[in-house]
């Protein structure tokens, strides 16, 4: 049986590097041996994006993408199809999990400065991951047709609207009306099934790619293949993906499907955060809800567009928000990459970071009132001024010395 | 590790349904296990609210699985215009007509439920009070100058705002709504059987609104028992490779 | 505290090594195990969505048809799971030419299942002067057409009135027999169906005990 196989690998390794990409990939891929809990996050990242698709594809079979039957066909499928309703909260809740995995993925990046040369490119491939899976999720968001899907599009579609002089022509050719309607679903249907996921899917072999062409950071924030084993060429402080790290991965896949599991069978709509109770009424172009919200993971951005008060200068904050994550290489000058080696300065401007983007998180759900929009405002500078003044405090702050080899 | 922490917790709150303009819900309580329960409410549904609203993405036969009901059961009891049991739970009213009786078309309830919420519903059910100026004659305390009429006025008996004054920070004072009364005392010994009519019929909407209810939280359990076995299993086989490492 | 390298760097102990490889045998084994199981269980609501929805399986659902106004020798045409379902009412004459067809047919007595037990007999039905039958041609799907004896056809002085499809040339019999020599393989399909009364029949329903009711 062995022989059998033996050959059969070596008939497909002459016409195909499959072996070739199984060592370089997996069995002989050093990485550092001291990854800690922020380092599940990636392959969390691939488990949700196979979970989304094949879910997706479920729904796609039983949805129907025409304003007049959408909301129908998703109570069909939560009904009618059998066990529609768990694929269809696998799904919603998927969606959910999605960003909160991503923004700790992003996040072990800030603290580790996984950004830092020679990882610049990849930093900004994730970005544009993150990009897409934000315009998938809103593309997705208009499918159900209910309250908050019709006038969520419409709000955000008419931000173009600010652009100047071609912003309405644009915004009407988005949306295929002069509102969002029938046609703007069917597109939308179309680019959430097809068009993003194929560019997603790209996005995530070349980001792996470019991972594997300069080799994982770590908590220390050392580069490993600059201690190599004068014999082998093997990394001192690395250790082969697999077995190592696909035994380590399968534990934390284990842990997440507990949690995504919890969610999923006892609180799907989690208390209207991943489910929002307004989306239940079906979409009615003649009544607008008293109070419009995205999910939460696009509050934070949504704060900082409302919390400016002139409409083009709020899209521009906005996009600024965003944008201002793919310069993170070039505005963190200090002399090591880790927050474990950085100095108190840097620990302060982090630890604020997070306090005003949860700040933000939540003002954007609110209903503005005065005091909200000042600290929403807050919020923003600080938010900015995280970044913007980074290539000061990052030289200005007092480093430790930092190891020749990774730390346990 | 901490942020991990505080990151979840941020996520647990529940987050408030749409307002009830200010009045404080009461709760429902109802249980959707309770079969008695949901077929009273079944009943009260079929005869008191479907002649405006629609449920159209109940099916006649799901619902009589879900509740206990026999095929005959259900065509005796709660179906008066259909003949097949597999049919949706549709009305004949004409949503174009019933806008020019009522000013808006009654609201499919299919998902009422989960839109707004049963304690709102519940209390809904409760607060309707007379209102001359309405062309019903009656408002409602959550939903403000609704167009719908008092359904259930013979279970409850009438009820009349009782106004108190109440001053703003800029000194005016405004007569606002304290509570309700019963305008015949004597409809006071409906007002429990008028509670549990309302309380089952909430329940039955709370079914309706998401059927596979009944089945989830069973199935749950299930499945996290299964990952958490599978977990030590992982677990074990991760921490007998890194034994190398370590 | 770290070791340095992947393999056990100053355990010699054989014994040792046996015990940990044999370990770590079984637990990859318990653990794919285990984890199959559960993709096999995770693959279940997936599978099953497929399936026909209550929807379907509602529209899907028996028809009822009333009988009584079916003339001697016309035929009826119900639809019944998206399918034509021909009533067809004999006359006295039909039924005493089916025996005489039986040399020129494939399966004159209904040896392969194309109908429920019920109808398994010489006229292919409960009552002998109703004919139920599913009006799709057992060749490639087709509707055949229904050309009763003293139509005008071009079929021969020998035909007694049957179906014939347009589509490949297949004939079969007022019993929904098919013909000899013909690309249809078998006898038309005789869908489940009962008597509620003398003058109203169920589709999509079976008789009890083969009887009519």
């Amino acid at each position: 049986m062995n022989k059998i196989l033996t050959a059969s690998l070596d008939w497909v390794d002459t016409r195909f590097p499959l072996s070739k990409m199984w060592n370089e990939h997996l069995a002989q891929y050093y990485a550092p041996k001291n990854f800690n809990v922020w380092y599940y996050f990636g392959s969390l990242a691939l488990l949700v994006l196979v979970l989304q698709i094949v879910t997706g594809i479920f729904l796609a079979t039983n949805y129907k993408p025409d304003a007049a039957l959408a909301f129908g066909t998703v109570e069909y499928i939560m009904r009618d199809v059998e066990y529609g309703w768990l694929i269809r909260y696998m799904h919603s809740t998927g969606a959910s999990f999605f960003f909160i995995v991503v923004y700790l993925h992003m996040f072990r990046a800030l603290l580790y400065g996984s950004y830092r040369k020679p990882r610049e490119l990849l930093w900004i491939i994730g970005m544009f991951i993150y990009l897409c899976l934000m315009a998938e999720s809103f593309l997705g968001y208009l499918l159900p047709w209910g309250q908050m899907s019709f006038w969520g599009a419409q709000v955000i579609i008419s931000l173009f609207g600010a652009i100047p002089w071609v912003g309405e022509d644009l915004a009407v050719w988005v949306r295929g009306d002069y509102v969002i309607a029938d046609a703007t679903l069917n597109r939308f249907f179309v680019y959430h099934v097809v068009l993003v996921p194929i560019i997603l899917l790209g996005l995530a072999v070349v980001h792996i790619i470019a991972l594997h062409e300069v080799g994982s950071n770590n908590p220390d924030g050392i580069e490993i293949k600059k201690n190599k084993d004068p014999e082998t060429g093997i990394p001192r402080d690395g250790i082969p993906f697999h077995p190592y790290y696909t035994v380590k991965d399968i534990v934390g896949v284990a842990v997440f499907l507990i949690l995504f599991s919890w969610v999923i069978f006892y609180a799907p709509e989690l208390g209207g955060y991943f489910i929002e109770h307004n989306n239940f009424f079906p979409a009615d172009p003649m009544k607008t809800p008293t109070h419009i919200a995205p999910l939460w993971y696009f509050t934070p951005f949504y704060a900082i567009l409302r919390a400016v008060p002139e409409k083009l200068l709020g899209v521009i904050a906005m996009g600024a928000a965003i944008f201002v994550l793919f310069l993170l290489p070039w505005l963190d000058r200090s002399p090591v990459k880790s927050i474990r080696y950085k100095g108190w300065i840097f620990k302060l401007a982090l630890a604020l970071f997070i306090i005003s983007f949860f700040g933000l998180c939540y003002l954007g759900m609110e209903a503005p009132t005065q005091t909200k929009t000042w600290f929403a405002r807050l919020f923003s500078v600080i938010y900015f001024g995280f970044f913007l003044l980074m290539p000061w405090y990052s030289k200005w702050d007092k480093t430790k010395p930092v190891p020749e080899r990774v730390t346990d | 590790m901490r942020r991990v922490i505080l990151a979840l917790t941020l996520l647990l709150p529940t987050m408030a349904f749409a307002t009830s303009g200010g009045i404080e819900l009461q709760h429902a309580d109802n249980d959707i296990f309770d079969k008695a329960s949901l077929q009273a409410g079944a009943k009260l549904f079929v005869n008191y609210c479907m002649g405006c609203h629609s449920a159209q993405y109940v099916r006649f036969s799901r619902m009589g699985k879900d509740l206990g009901l026999s095929d005959d059961e259900l065509k005796e009891n709660l179906m008066f215009s259909t003949e097949k049991v597999g049919e949706t739970m549709t009305i004949a009213m004409a949503p174009d007509e019933a806008k020019r009786w009522f000013g808006v078309t009654p609201p499919d309830l299919s998902v009422i439920a989960r839109a707004r919420g049963v304690d709102w519903l519940y209390t809904y059910l409760l607060t309707f009070y007379l209102d001359p100026s309405r062309p019903w004659g009656v408002n409602n305390l959550v939903f403000k100058d609704v167009g719908m009429p008092h359904v259930l006025w013979e279970q409850q008996g009438w009820q009349k705002p009782v106004y108190g004054t109440v001053t703003d920070d800029e000194g005016k004072s405004h007569q606002v709504i304290k509570s309700l009364e019963l305008v015949n005392p004597a409809d006071e010994a409906k007002a429990d059987q008028y509670k549990k009519d309302v309380r089952d019929l909430v329940n039955f909407l709370d079914y309706m609104g998401e059927p596979a209810k009944l089945e989830r939280k069973s199935l749950g359990w299930k499945v996290m028992l299964f990952l958490f076995v599978f977990l030590i299993f992982a677990y074990l086989l991760k921490k007998e490779y890194w034994r190398d490492i370590h | 505290m770290s070791k340095v390298g992947v393999t056990n760097v100053g355990k010699e102990d054989m014994t040792e090594d046996i015990d940990d490889k044999s370990k770590r045998r079984f637990l990859i084994a318990a653990t794919t195990v285990v984890g199959g199981v559960g993709a096999g269980f995770a693959s279940v609501p997936f599978v099953l969505s497929m399936r026909p929805s209550a929807k379907t399986q509602a529209a899907g659902a028996p028809v009822e048809v009333d009988i009584s106004k079916i003339e001697d020798g016309q035929k009826l045409t119900i639809e019944w799971r998206g399918k034509p379902v021909w009533i067809v009412k004999r006359t006295a004459k039909n039924l005493d030419d089916l025996p005489s067809l039986s040399v020129k047919l494939s399966d004159p007595d209904s040896a392969v299942e194309q109908q429920p037990s019920y109808a398994k007999n010489s006229t292919r039905s409960i009552k002998p002067e109703y004919l139920v039958v599913i009006g799709i041609c057992t060749h490639l799907g087709c509707s055949p057409s229904y050309i009763k004896e003293d139509d005008p056809h071009d079929l021969g002085n020998e035909w007694k009135g049957g179906f014939f499809c347009p589509c490949h040339g297949s004939f079969f019999d007022l019993a929904g027999r098919v013909y000899q020599g013909v690309p249809a393989p078998t006898n038309l399909v005789v869908p489940p169906h009962a008597y509620l009364s003398n003058t109203r029949i169920v589709v999509g329903v079976d008789s009890q005990e083969g009887v009519a009711s």
